[in-house]
């Protein structure tokens, strides 16, 4: 007998299937692969404009300044890029960090900050740290897509806050948190991306962060801003971070009390190299490093060190300079193309900054559906940013940072297309006309017009006659 | 055992079952391998005939959800290259995936199921058909449920529980199909029967109706999408704890079906048992029932002693037997 046909007799039966059922954590009902991920799986053709990807532009990155880079790492550094490294991440690694957040007006002690992998598993760790089940979590809505399946494993209870034009409202959020606590529910902490939203593009007001801060204080919660893309304003003044506010408060220390701080290289240098970073109270940072210590005990050093050699040897400033640049003209094309295609159909948010745009459609219309028969374009159905899986069925994510801009034009152009189908047959069935897109018939010739080129023939009197003549 | 076949396994495809149907075809390729059989999995896509053609395949064995696999799209090809292949003909494909003409070959001879109507999308545009809307509503009354006449998903099922939630819903629906079904929506515990050819012996070829299952969903909204797919959203209880009646009268519900929409080698028949009345009333049925490790058939083949294995075995059984 080979390994192999003892694997194949290890197949499972229904009632063994039953016993595995009883083996998994009960968290696992909180993770659902979606129809909607399956849909935009079937997206990713080449011939299909991807409105949906969350992706910034990596390909104006120059190759020769990566393959320098990536030399020197290995010349430099070899033993220690192919060496475990501390949990908490490399100092040389901390040090960009401080840059990128000195960047924003927020200073920060290398000591408050772990290094993760990717932005991501910040949302993973904070949720680690502070979600028992049934605990709730205070997010916007919409709130970004990938922050729904981690909240959904540690079976938060995810109570979700429709923003304004100011971002989320705070007394909105009062109110709820008064309601929660009368209800005896234990709200752990408020998700928030600040700066434009991911995926409502929108930001929050100065005043409003202020007044979130203040919250955070007076209740005793914690705040985590996901602050991917700060640095990607394309217009207007930055606002300072709710870290630096909540900073300012704590004292002369100069490190927040209240604020678990989501940083990323993702969007201001490369995805790829998976590093982001958390700045927390240092009892809360001491339990994200122990939940990363069971993770994956450190982030790549690899990655690490091709950071700081790149923070060393090139003017980061300038190549996101560079990326501002391209990203302005692409929201720009993108907002007059939903001008130009979805005008007078749909809403939409104007960010000053990020990748997406958050557009709405009439009421009624499920964007879902409406991937569903998209041909060529992709874009994210708004149902994805709600934990429910209902809300938010008529808007759409756009991403306009990762798509040049004919394609963008082109994208928005099919979507627009689609949109009037729907429109057409949703007027038709609610008796509104006007929208049909099939012209009515040609006004109908008087009744009497339609028989004017009948020729009257003699009717036969006995039609059974007639069938025994044909019989001869 | 039968003499070694070599046998396509046909899986994946592009419809929006897919990775169902990749589970479903592999398991199907594991189970055919351990019968002795020389197993050539297919991807079904452009070159799809190339590889049949290619594979010297004695008979094909269908695991296609979806468009295409349950639709008869691919029994035609088959028909037309003349490899044997399992499971219904593509007439009885045609009806059962259609679930309009479906309900209305029920309706016509007897079988029930709920109250329904249809518009489509070419008659709402050519033929005025919006302005029956209220024609419908009038009909069947609130709440209902608006599905794509095809599909096997839960993408473009929508509740409709008032008359400005019903324009959405069929728009969404029409974003699947040219169809629309506007069903009654009938409240009451979701059964499954499937139902599988004789394997000759004391049952004589004659079809047999496996035991009754019932899906109960773990949480009280919409039996959805994904919890039909993965492990623990619905909990699944085979035998059905029902009266016997209601068990007899399920399973021949089942058969009459069956044999009413011309299935051949396997089919898995959906039944509603109303709270309210009692009454059992079937909703549709699947030509390609899903072989995955929640799939019902295997659950309801595994109930009644039939195990994946043999499962397979007779569902191969049927490219020779039509």
């Amino acid at each position: 007998m080979t390994i192999d046909d003892s694997k194949r007799r290890a197949r499972p039966t229904a009632h063994e299937l039953a016993r595995y059922e009883r083996l998994f954590a009960a968290r696992t009902s909180g993770m659902r692969s979606s129809a909607m991920r399956e849909m935009m799986a079937l997206t990713e053709r080449p011939e299909v404009i991807s409105l949906a990807g969350g992706l910034p532009d990596t390909s104006t990155f120059p190759p020769a300044a990566y393959a320098r880079l990536m030399a020197s790492v290995a010349k430099d550094s070899t033993a220690r890029a192919l060496q475990y490294g501390p949990t908490e991440g490399m100092a040389a690694a901390m040090e960009c960090v401080v840059q990128v957040m000195a960047e924003e007006g927020t200073a920060v002690d290398p000591g408050d900050i772990i290094v993760t992998t990717g932005g991501q598993q910040v949302i993973d760790l904070v949720c680690k740290t502070l979600i028992d089940p049934g605990d709730v979590i205070v997010a916007e809505a919409p709130t970004y897509p990938g922050a729904v399946p981690t909240f959904g494993a540690y079976q938060a209870e995810v109570v979700q806050i429709e923003m304004d034009g100011e971002g989320m409202p705070i007394d909105e959020l009062e109110s709820v948190l008064d309601r929660l606590s009368s209800e005896d529910r234990r709200p752990k902490f408020i998700y928030t991306i600040p700066n434009f939203q991911n995926p409502g593009g929108v930001t929050m007001s100065l005043a409003r962060r202020r007044r979130l801060v203040q919250v955070a204080r007076e209740r005793e919660l914690l705040v985590l801003e996901d602050n991917p893309y700060g640095l990607l304003r394309y217009e207007g003044e930055p606002l300072p971070t709710l870290y630096s506010l909540d900073a300012a408060n704590a004292g002369k220390d100069g490190a927040a009390d209240f604020i678990i701080y989501l940083g990323t290289f993702s969007k201001i240098l490369s995805p790829g190299l998976r590093l982001g970073w958390a700045v927390a109270p240092r009892p809360v940072l001491a339990k994200l490093n122990l939940g990363k210590q069971g993770a994956d005990l450190c982030s790549s050093p690899v990655t690490q060190l091709f950071v700081a050699a790149y923070f060393r040897e090139h003017d980061w400033r300038a190549y996101l300079e560079e990326l501002r640049g391209l990203y302005r003209s692409r929201r720009d094309a993108m907002l007059d193309a939903l001008q130009e295609h979805f005008g007078g159909r749909a809403s939409w948010t104007r960010p000053s900054g990020g990748l997406f745009i958050w557009a709405t459609l009439e009421d009624g219309v499920d964007t879902t559906d409406l991937l569903a028969r998209a041909e060529g374009v992709a874009f994210v159905p708004g149902r994805s940013a709600y934990m429910d899986g209902r809300s938010g069925a008529s808007s759409m994510r756009l991403n306009f940072a990762g798509v040049p801009e004919e394609n963008i034009r082109e994208g928005v152009r099919r979507i627009g297309a689609l949109m009037g189908g729907d429109t057409s047959l949703i007027g038709a069935l609610t008796g509104s006309p006007a929208r049909a897109d099939t012209p009515a018939p040609p006004a109908e010739p008087p009744p009497d017009a339609d028989l004017a080129d009948v020729v009257e023939l003699p009717r036969r009197k006995q039609p059974g006659e007639a069938r025994r003549r044909q019989g001869q | 055992m039968s003499a070694a076949k070599r046998v396509a396994v046909l899986k994946g495809g592009s419809s929006l079952e897919r990775s169902v149907s990749l589970r479903s075809g592999a398991r199907a390729q594991s189970a055919l391998k351990q019968l002795g059989h020389d197993v050539v999995a297919i991807d079904a896509g452009s070159d799809l005939t190339e590889r049949l053609h290619a594979s010297g395949a004695d008979a094909a064995f269908i695991t296609l959800h979806g468009r295409e696999g349950e639709d008869g799209t691919v029994q035609e090809l088959l028909e037309a290259i003349g490899i044997p292949y399992t499971g219904s003909g593509p007439a009885a494909c045609a009806c059962c995936t259609d679930k309009v003409l479906a309900k209305h070959l029920m309706r016509a001879a007897g079988v029930p199921t709920p109250d329904f109507r249809c518009l489509a999308e070419t008659s709402i545009k050519q033929l005025g058909a919006g302005a029956a809307r209220a024609d419908v509503e009038a009909a069947l009354g609130f709440p209902l449920v608006v599905k794509p006449a095809h599909g096997g998903s839960a993408l473009g099922v929508k509740f409709a529980h008032s008359p400005a939630e019903l324009p959405g819903a069929i728009v969404g629906a029409l974003s699947y199909d040219g169809k629309a079904l506007i069903e009654r929506y009938v409240k009451g515990r979701d059964l499954a029967v499937s139902v599988l050819d004789g394997a000759g012996g004391s049952d004589n070829g004659k079809p047999l109706a496996l035991p009754v299952l019932e899906a109960i969903p773990r949480e009280e909204n919409f039996y959805n999408y994904e919890s039909r797919y993965e492990i623990g959203m619905t909990t699944f209880v085979c035998p059905a704890e029902l009266p016997p009646e209601a068990t007899a009268r399920a399973q021949e519900l089942a058969l009459e079906v069956y044999r009413l929409l011309g299935c051949h080698g396997v089919a898995r028949v959906d039944l509603l048992l109303e709270e309210s009345t009692g009454e059992l009333t079937v909703l549709e049925t699947n030509v390609v029932p899903g072989l995955t490790e929640t799939s019902l058939l295997p659950q309801a083949a595994d109930a009644a002693g039939i195990d994946f294995d043999a499962l397979v075995g007779r569902i191969l059984q049927s490219a020779w037997t039509r």
